[in-house]
């Protein structure tokens, strides 16, 4: 496995690590490599091994077999406290009946620092969090977006090397939810800090990270950039969880062109498979065109609205090709183009899917 | 990624000095359960199959018990008035609870607290002040129209006295937890309040009520002071074991009395388990608290219910500590304090119950300190899971053994000609570590309740931030279960002070307890100062629960301010 170009060693590296809990395999024999000073989002449903990925980096459940190594390290054996990390869970894990101030320095306290030091990093690190001034509250007396900036600050108070960030922002309210991203965000490219992040929502890891890492089912399905994964879904899987796809059955019918019942559609995705094999196609509903189809557009087919949701911003459409009565395209349509074009349930409309948009996968 | 060869064979795994030490403290947990339960348990268990020489001689113990008409009479006994004892207790219990939950009658927390007087008393207390009222000499025999009280009666009058608290308790906890909303549903249906209260409340209640019919009926099965004193001729397992052992040193059959003993407790444990699997979760986490609506008619019934209850509670309670200031019971009912000259009536005077409070004291700290730290291993290490598993059985195991017979297996235990504890037996370590054990289950269940609501990965955060455990259970874990250590510590020494089944067959010529020096006074005829030092035994219980409770105060208000918003 070779994904980086660069010649520089990765801060991470992790070899054919499987974890099994009794007769459940929940890592299938993973290997990753983390450069220093990413952001990457372990990415995937609920079992999908990404939590169990990121405890076993810490060492909280160490694997069954397979080697970790952290800053050139081999840390595969290590208990946590040899390993150099710091951690924030989705419950804060604030120590209750500590202060502010008491939290944030917990780990420092242990570090025989001089009582000024300590004091002076706790108001540094609360300041860099946003809540100077706030060190001699109780964590019950604070919000839920405040308690997780707490424990930001208490899990950088030692400077680790590496970050490792427990969906820390699934039990906050939508519009904290969005205002700590962008702060997280940009905190992490402040210092620089390798930091791994576990989450189940695909808005949150296109717009945080770096890299993402798609994971189902004990293995990885795809390693990229926020727009390769959503550009360029390696797997059907990765497709349908980032973002919305439509599927449709199709067999190819020649070097770059594929077949969907009746309808023969251009595709250069096509050209990776042999001729007469059955696969699935997915297209992005804000892919779809509507507007400025000529006789020269490839790929038209002729449909009629079936429903149309609305969904605030912008309209969901539920299209029916002609050919092909069985099937079901999705298209987004902003506001102004449903105005425009006057677009209605049951009327008629010609849509044309660009070749390049088609994604074909094996089936 | 050329520059190392990638090595997947792991270098041997180091343990860092946190894990030895939490292995050290698992291993330490299961030596420790296994010396103070297990093994006396097994001492018991084989001593029924030898004869006196100590020889194996299989079955022969027990065929002897059960073709011996006096000795197995005593398990109908036990049972009969265990049953007509439950069938009492649950009712009343059930209506004190309901009365406390389900309506808006004054004083309700008043009439909780007066409820649980019972607790903090020898179970013989209530059976001397049913001497005094219905006894040869007792005030009201006439009631009797020439009855005894001495027997079946007595006992069951003074257990119902004795396991009411008991059955209340696990009532009020079934009771309390109730969904608004299914009566609200309920009554959006049109449903008539008997049907409410057969297809709703009762339900609701059902596990808690089963629970507490299991509870009462052990409690009845192995408590050996209230038959002690007012049994008579009646004979029942308890004081079996009692006589085989004490008085006629015949230790083999008094092990085969205990495995009797043992018996109907460990089936009433097992079938309860059983039943409250089938238990499942009525109550959603969105579950809305019920507040009981406006009723007078049901209000004023309930309290004069409630009254009528705690005034016998009180009545109770209150003769055997009137009649200790008595100079001559019934003849001349001037007040007097010679009673409590304890000199006078027992060779061991009030050294006893100087002997009682440092038992107490001492299985309220070195037990607290045992039972904390064990719960703590159990639910928050993870190193050796199999141990921890094993300890966990093993503190859950006292339940279900009478105190009688766990005494029984520490005598059998220590005595052992093999066992190098031997120095202990009738010094207060034994004692105190017999106390710790009876009274593990309750405690560790405490523990272990207050350490699951904590945060599950404060362990892992204080990895990270490489702080070692130990410092994070004295910072965090400790300041944050301080109420449930109360608990724990108030618990042990208020059941260590009173118990007399546990401690019976232990004590030792320097080490007599106040709770056995009732006994003893007892069986002297000497019923007045039998009656004082239970009265001394409760206001010293008492004491320390109301310690308790204002010492909860202070650390809520200096420790415990960061619960409030």
């Amino acid at each position: 496995m070779d994904t980086s170009t660069d010649s520089a060693p990765p801060f991470l590296r992790i070899r054919n690590l499987t974890k099994r809990f009794g007769q459940f395999t929940a890592l299938k024999d993973i290997s990753l490599d983390v450069k220093t000073g990413d952001f990457v989002c372990f990415l995937g449903p609920s079992g999908c091994g990404k939590t169990t990925l990121l405890r076993a980096i810490a060492g909280l459940d160490p694997q069954d077999e397979g080697m970790i190594e952290i800053a050139g390290r081999d840390v595969s054996h290590l208990p946590p406290a040899a390993r150099d990390f710091g951690i924030v869970f989705q419950s804060y894990a604030l120590f209750p009946n500590l202060t502010v101030a008491a939290n944030v320095g917990f780990g420092l306290v242990n570090q025989r620092a001089a009582r000024a030091a300590i004091t002076a990093r706790v108001a540094e690190l609360l300041a860099l969090v946003g809540m100077p001034e706030q060190g001699t509250k109780y964590p019950v007396q604070l919000s839920g977006g405040q308690q997780q900036r707490v424990a930001l600050a208490r899990a950088l108070a030692t400077s680790p090397g590496l970050l490792l960030l427990d969906e820390p922002l699934s039990a906050l309210d939508a519009r904290v939810r969005l205002r700590l991203r962008d702060e997280i965000k940009m905190l992490q490219r402040r210092l620089g800090v390798t930091t791994i992040m576990v989450t189940h929502d695909q808005e949150e890891a296109l717009a945080m990270a770096d890299t993402i890492v798609v994971m189902n089912q004990g293995v990885i399905e795809q390693v990229g950039s926020p727009q390769e994964i959503y550009r360029k879904p390696a797997t059907a899987f990765v497709a349908d969880f980032v973002g919305t796809m439509t599927f449709l059955d199709a067999e190819i019918a020649g070097p770059a062109a594929l077949r969907v019942g009746a309808i023969e559609l251009a595709c250069p995705d096509a050209a990776r498979f042999l001729k007469g094999s059955a696969v699935r196609i997915g297209l992005r509903p804000e892919e779809i065109r509507v507007r400025n189809i000529d006789s020269a557009t490839p790929n038209q087919v002729a449909t009629h609205v079936t429903t149309l949701d609305f969904l605030g911003s912008f309209c969901r459409a539920h299209l029916t090709p002609e050919a092909a009565p069985g099937v079901a395209i999705l298209a987004d349509f902003s506001l102004n183009l449903m105005r425009d074009l006057a677009v209605a349930e049951g009327q008629p409309l010609t849509i044309a899917l660009p070749p390049e948009s088609l994604r074909v996968f094996a089936k | 990624m050329s520059v190392a060869a990638i090595s997947t064979s792991a270098p041997a795994a180091r343990l860092s000095r946190e894990e030895w030490l939490m292995r050290l403290g698992v291993v330490l947990l299961v030596c420790w359960l296994m010396l103070v339960i297990a093994l006396p348990l097994w001492a018991l268990l084989s001593k029924s199959f030898q004869n006196a020489d100590g020889r194996f001689i299989g079955l022969a113990n027990y065929v002897r018990y059960f073709s011996t008409p006096t000795l197995y009479g005593s398990i109908l006994n036990s049972v009969g008035v265990a049953i007509v004892t439950t069938g009492i207790v649950i009712p009343l219990a059930f209506t004190y609870a309901y009365a406390l939950t389900r309506s808006r009658m004054p004083f309700r927390s008043l009439f909780y607290a007066g409820a649980m007087l019972p607790l903090f008393a020898p179970s013989l207390l209530s059976a001397i002040s049913l001497i005094y009222l219905f006894g040869n000499q007792g005030l009201l025999k006439g009631l009797l129209f020439g009855g005894s009280i001495y027997g079946p009666v007595g006992i069951i009058v003074a257990q119902v006295f004795y396991c009411f608290p008991h059955a209340l308790i696990i009532a009020v906890t079934a009771l309390a937890l109730a969904d608004a909303r299914l009566y609200e549903v309920a009554d959006a249906l049109g449903t008539r309040k008997s049907r409410i209260f057969r297809t709703v409340t009762l339900p609701g209640a059902k596990f808690g009520l089963i629970n507490a019919g299991f509870v009462v009926f052990t409690l009845v099965v192995t408590d050996f002071g209230i038959a002690k004193v007012i049994g008579g001729q009646f004979n029942v397992l308890a004081t079996d074991a009692y006589k085989q052992v004490v008085g006629q040193q015949n230790f083999e059959m008094g092990a085969v009395v205990g495995m009797v003993l043992l018996a109907p407790a460990v089936l009433a444990f097992v079938i309860d388990r059983m039943v409250q699997r089938r238990q499942v979760a009525l109550l959603s986490a969105r579950a809305v608290p019920l507040e009981p609506k406006e009723n007078r008619a049901r209000d004023i019934a309930l309290l004069a219910f409630c009254l009528f209850i705690v005034g016998l509670l009180i009545v109770v309670l209150g003769t055997a500590i009137w009649a200790s200031f008595i100079t001559y019971w019934p003849y001349n009912l001037t007040l007097t304090l010679k009673n409590y000259a304890f000199g006078a009536f027992d060779q061991s005077g009030w050294s006893s119950y100087g002997n009682s409070v440092a038992m107490a004291a001492g299985a309220a700290i070195l037990g607290t300190a045992i039972v904390f730290t064990g719960a703590y291993l159990v639910e928050k290490t993870k190193v050796f899971a199999g141990g921890r598993m094993i300890a966990h059985l093993l503190a859950m195991l006292p339940m279900a053994v009478p105190g009688l017979v766990l005494g029984l297996g520490y005598v059998f235990f220590v005595n052992a000609s093999w066992n190098p504890l031997k120095i202990l037996y009738g010094t207060l370590a034994v004692l105190v570590i017999n106390c710790v054990a009876h009274f593990y289950t309750v405690a560790h269940i405490t523990a272990l309740t207050a350490l699951k609501q904590i945060d599950p990965e404060f362990e892992s955060v204080s990895a990270s931030l490489k702080v070692p455990f130990w410092r994070t259970f004295r910072r965090v874990t400790v300041p944050i279960c301080m109420p449930a250590i109360l608990d724990i510590a108030v618990y042990l020494f208020v059941n260590a002070l009173t118990t007399v089944s546990a401690v019976i067959f232990l004590y030792g010529a320097d080490t007599k307890l106040a709770s056995i020096a009732i006994v003893h006074m007892d069986e002297a005829g000497v019923t007045s100062g039998a009656a004082a030092m239970a009265t001394v035994i409760v206001a010293t219980a008492l004491g320390v629960k109301l310690l308790h409770v204002l010492l909860d105060r202070v650390v809520f208000m200096r420790w415990q301010a960061w619960r409030r918003r």
